[in-house]
């Protein structure tokens, strides 16, 4: 009785915050038929898609066939058969999302046909987490009927093997790869070098030995060569030789490569060649260093770094950057697609999956209209030569699928573990303190060792370091 | 004599006046920026600070009005939901117990008063992780009705109604309004409560405005975008990347979320200084 | 026999009206003060997806608290709450004594207390987000700062443990100091103005006046802000939280007890954090008998004792 009453009450407000909702009303009524109507009538009628961001929700809303509208606070996407998805988006920041993510993962079987998540997004910082064999949250892409041989075929390898459990069953997959490039500031180019080329700045900042001498240059000119020590870190933890965290045990084990970053950011930061007002990355600062104002001559980004981060971030015109190889060849992120176990709309999931990291012109459209490096072996060798097409304004009409090419092909992902996304960011905030100055080695240290027990309780082992 | 006590009255007005500007400047400059730098672009704010506000101001209005990762103005609306009903429950069931034990004498009469005294000073969050426990086996998990409900039972609001009962409710019109043969709840609603009005007033404002700026209870409580009170999304503005890049929106989500409170505070602010010294007064 | 049976049926109105109190107390603080306290001898926690326990440890979760950092978080939190505690009491009791002092000419007194109380009611969550982002190193106040030449370079105020401190100290400062003057304004003015007068007359200075009779006198008022005060500071949660995103930099110094607590939460250890909420519990209880029996002594004149023991008389 008592929970009838709650359910009333409950209702009630719900009704009132849906008046109150601007534009969320949906008019999925009938006269929406088509002849995928028979097909999907044992289908939800909604998808529930959970994210981070909104990167998939744009690129869905303007590549995906079958999108009829868009809400106009972009937080429903409705279909041609009248199916809606609503996109769930919560930041990545702290954990939050996958808290978020996990808790309705719990409630995964119990929640309402309309509640239950359809798709969900992973980061290859954490990717292994869902695709956990034992934790079955991600649906084999086989049982979506999805075949990985050859209907993914022409995706790159690596993405594969990271979107796989231990057995090596493909559990999701992207339609992006992530090789990364070294972006740099034209106008410092040729103030310092005197010339803005991609070949000639290609030349200076080749490996980490050029790079410190180039850094040099450009200190004496008064720039900071990247913006800050996580600038970097990619380069390094993506070229570790064992996991964080092995299968079956419970010491993290920190690799010498992250050491070597350790080590390599002091050194470069008390040197003058980071910007020292700019910690880490994702903030006011960070933002501002890519700014007119700053004095910060290259970033080290994917595809997606250049379109999600650099571009909204610098305030002057277009052509005042360019792309050249990094020192150091490097993966960055990349967002992978999962069927959730218990959707109620596996037809759908199958056919947003398939469109969306599959389709090769879907793909090849992506990359025109916002510079993606996408999951397509074939259609990113036809980018490479096509400089035409795939130019872009923002880079002063330079084609950057030029230079990623060279980099995904080279690319080895780094061996993956479910703890990976805390290691990975405790590790920095523990020794940023370390950069500041703020603490000894030593102690920067202990202080992962305490943050990783408190995060991880169950990684009794504790912290293994190198030597 | 005279004339020195004067002098130095004098000197002390004029550096009373020098302090309290100083701290009125203090409280008031951080608004002004935040007022200025919500009426501005992100790019005009990445050039670095201006003294004037720019042209902005609807512009960014809007955006934050039409973003739907980040449901400012249903925040509000579900803060508004939340506070108001916290405030009207908490202020009547206060009064409700506070009449009850002044009122009538009974065997646990000083049991319960001391038990209450007891738990006034009990922090919130160390029943917080039962508090989660329970409410999501009762399935409020992921609703407002956990942050509404247990303001039934607020000690401090109790004790400032049982001082203010103790200084204004003589017993004798208690009898009296038996003796015309009012019941005990008709007694209270039509008798007491009119005479509470202002304690009630008071405390209703203060724990609307407690449950308005509340974050730890709802941060576990709430999961969903369209529940989030205006704390909650004010906090996830902190921690998001996917948004970052739009100061100009921040500033003007900020601003969304105080200013109500604000015009609120300026519309009662004399009943609200008054509040604060009755219950100074009582203790 | 007739009054009597008046009075029983009475009595059972008294227990009708105090029911939903002590009903809704039961069901939302003491059920889950009684799990909190269960769970704390578990180990219960989630790993990924997974579920882990609950396994009877005993005392483990006790002792391996006290082999983390919670005696620093504790040390911090009562450094953050100092730093922006003695400010406060400081300026409340001078802007008190000045309000009611009737030689001050003080123009636009109600404009003042308006102003002051203001940053009360903000909530703490906007007010730490603003200050972050007034404060971080390409934010307005190194830019004003540079603009008008006090200094050279942006100030990392955030990078530093003293510039996190006190900018936390400093916004607890500006949220409380209104409240406080507001309250100890209204207990000078309880104070019968005959007292002044006398002390006037005996040859007193405005200094020795404030030390000898405004400050003994309202000593009951001020320890019950003292009380409210510690409570308040042992909460200390949503300024630093947001301030530091819930990480406490740099080097933790600015993580408080609650952080700790919420950051178990929100990993959802159970266990650890039942047994974190029984310490604070025992803290809590312990500062507020400590500062009960202070106020309860705090009673020169015997007046209050005597006033509440008559009331208690009168009742009985």
């Amino acid at each position: 009785m008592k929970k009838k009453y709650l359910s009333v009450l409950l209702t009630a407000a719900l009704v009132t915050g849906t008046l109150a909702g601007c534009g969320n009303s949906s008019d999925s009524g009938p006269g929406s038929s088509s002849e995928k109507d028979a097909d999907s009538a044992s289908e939800g009628k909604i998808i529930n898609i959970y994210s981070w961001n909104d990167e998939f929700a744009k690129r869905v809303n303007s590549i995906y066939p079958e999108v009829k509208k868009v809400s106009k606070d972009g937080t429903v996407t409705t279909l041609k058969d009248g199916t809606e998805i609503h996109w769930i988006i919560n930041p990545n920041q702290d954990g939050v999302y996958q808290q978020k993510l996990d808790e309705a993962l719990l409630n995964q079987e119990s929640a309402a046909a309309d509640d239950k998540i359809d798709i969900f997004l992973s980061e290859t910082d954490y990717v292994n987490k869902y695709t956990d064999a034992e934790a079955n949250a991600a649906m084999p892409l086989e049982e979506l009927g999805i075949e990985p041989d050859t209907d993914l075929g022409d995706q790159y390898t690596f993405t594969k093997i990271t979107a796989s459990d231990i057995n090596g069953v493909q559990r999701g997959s992207t339609w992006q790869c992530c090789p990364g490039l070294l972006v740099y500031r034209r106008d410092i180019a040729k103030d310092v070098f005197g010339t803005d080329d991609p070949e000639k700045v290609g030349e200076k900042v080749k490996d980490w030995d050029t790079l410190k001498q180039t850094a040099g240059e450009l200190k004496a000119k008064g720039y900071y060569t990247f913006s800050s020590y996580a600038d970097t870190f990619r380069l390094y933890g993506n070229s570790i030789a064992e996991q964080w965290v092995k299968p079956g045990e419970d010491t993290v084990k920190v690799d010498p490569k992250i050491m070597d970053w350790v080590k390599t950011s002091k050194e470069w930061l008390d040197a003058g060649y980071f910007d020292k007002t700019v910690k880490g990355q994702w903030n006011d600062d960070w933002n501002k260093a890519m700014g007119s104002k700053s004095k910060v001559f290259a970033f080290l980004f994917p595809a997606w770094g250049i379109d999600f981060t650099l571009k909204p971030n610098w305030d002057g015109g277009d052509g005042a950057w360019a792309v050249t190889n990094p020192p150091q060849d490097y993966n960055w992120g990349g967002s992978y697609v999962h069927a959730c176990v218990g959707t109620d709309n596996p037809k759908h999931v199958k056919d947003i999956i398939l469109a969306m990291t599959a389709n090769r012109n879907n793909l090849l459209k992506i990359s025109k209209d916002y510079l993606d490096y996408t999951n397509t072996k074939s259609g990113m060798a036809e980018t490479a030569e096509d400089s035409k097409t795939y130019k872009s304004e923002f880079l002063g009409g330079q084609n950057a699928f030029e230079y990623f090419q060279p980099v995904a092909d080279k690319i080895e992902i780094a061996p993956l573990s479910p703890y990976d996304q805390g290691c990975v960011e405790l590790l920095q905030n523990s020794f940023s303190d370390y950069f500041q100055g703020n603490v000894d080695f030593k102690k920067a240290k202990k202080n992962f060792e305490t943050a990783i027990v408190e995060r991880y309780p169950d990684l009794k082992g504790g912290v293994k370091w190198p030597e | 004599m005279d004339v020195k006590i004067k002098k130095s009255d004098h000197v002390r007005t004029v550096i009373a006046h020098v302090v309290l500007v100083i701290l009125s400047f203090l409280c008031l400059f951080f608004f002004y920026i935040l007022v200025v730098n919500a009426t501005r672009s992100h790019s005009d704010l990445q050039k670095g600070f201006s003294a004037l506000p720019g042209g902005y101001l609807i512009k960014n209005f809007l955006s934050v009005a039409n973003d739907g990762t980040f449901p400012m103005f249903k925040g509000i609306l579900n803060s508004l939901i939340v506070s108001g009903c916290s405030a009207a429950i908490c202020t009547y069931f206060s009064s409700l117990t506070a009449y009850g034990l002044y009122a009538y004498d009974f065997k646990l009469k000083k049991i319960a008063f001391t038990f209450i005294m007891a738990i006034l000073v009990m922090p919130t969050q160390v029943t917080a992780m039962g508090f989660l426990r329970l409410i999501t086996g009762m399935g409020m998990y992921d609703s407002l009705l956990p942050l509404i409900i247990p303001s039934i039972a607020s000690p401090s609001v109790f004790y400032f109604m049982y001082s203010y009962l103790q200084s204004s409710l003589p017993l004798s019109l208690v009898e009296a309004s038996r003796i015309d043969g009012c019941g005990e709840f008709k007694t209270f609603n039509r008798i007491v409560l009119p005479i509470m009005k202002p304690a009630i007033a008071v405390q209703a404002i203060f724990s609307f405005v407690g449950s308005w700026n509340n974050y730890f209870v709802p941060a576990l409580v709430i999961q969903s975008k369209d529940k989030m009170t205006v704390p909650i999304l004010i906090a996830t503005l902190r921690g998001a990347d996917y948004m970052s890049f739009d100061m100009g929106k921040i500033y003007m989500m900020i601003m969304v979320a105080i200013v109500p409170i604000i015009i609120v505070y300026l519309l009662l602010s004399k009943y609200i200084i008054a509040g604060v010294t009755l219950g100074g007064v009582k203790e | 026999m007739k009054p009597k049976r008046k009075s029983i049926s009475y009595s059972k109105w008294g227990y009708i009206f105090i029911l939903p109190f002590f009903i809704s107390f039961f069901i939302f603080s003491f059920i889950p003060l009684a799990d909190t306290v269960r769970y704390s001898f578990y180990e219960f926690y989630r790993s990924g997806i997974k579920e882990i326990g609950p396994n009877f440890i005993g005392l483990e979760n006790y002792k391996s608290l006290l082999q983390s950092d919670m005696l620093k978080y504790a040390g911090n939190t009562f450094i953050l709450w100092i730093i922006g505690f003695i400010p406060q009491i400081v300026i409340a009791l001078l802007l008190a004594s000045w309000f009611v002092d009737i030689r001050l000419k003080i123009r636009g007194k109600q404009f003042f207390k308006v102003v002051i109380y203001l940053p009360n009611l903000i909530m703490a969550s906007a007010f730490a987000m603003l200050f972050f982002t007034l404060f971080s190193t390409n934010g307005p106040i190194n830019s004003i700062f540079m603009s008008i030449g006090i200094i050279k370079k942006p100030i990392d105020f955030m990078g530093t443990v003293f510039g996190t401190r006190s900018l936390i100290g400093l916004m607890n400062f500006l949220m409380w100091f209104g409240n406080t003057t507001i309250m100890l304004m209204a207990a000078i003015m309880g104070i019968s103005t005959d007292i002044f007068e006398a002390s006037e007359i005996d040859g007193c200075n405005s200094i020795q006046r404030f030390f000898k009779i405004t400050l003994p006198l309202i000593r009951p008022i001020l320890a019950y802000t003292l009380i409210t005060a510690i409570i308040g500071g042992l909460q200390m949660f949503d300024v630093p939280q947001i301030l530091t995103n819930g990480q406490g930099t740099p080097d933790r110094t600015s993580m408080t007890l609650i952080m700790f607590l919420n950051s178990h939460l929100k990993s959802r250890n159970y266990g650890m954090a039942g047994a974190l909420s029984v310490y604070l519990f025992i803290v809590s209880a312990i500062l507020c008998f400590i500062v009960y029996r202070i106020t309860n002594n705090n009673d020169p004149d015997g007046s209050k004792a005597a006033a509440r023991k008559s009331k208690r008389a009168r009742r009985g």
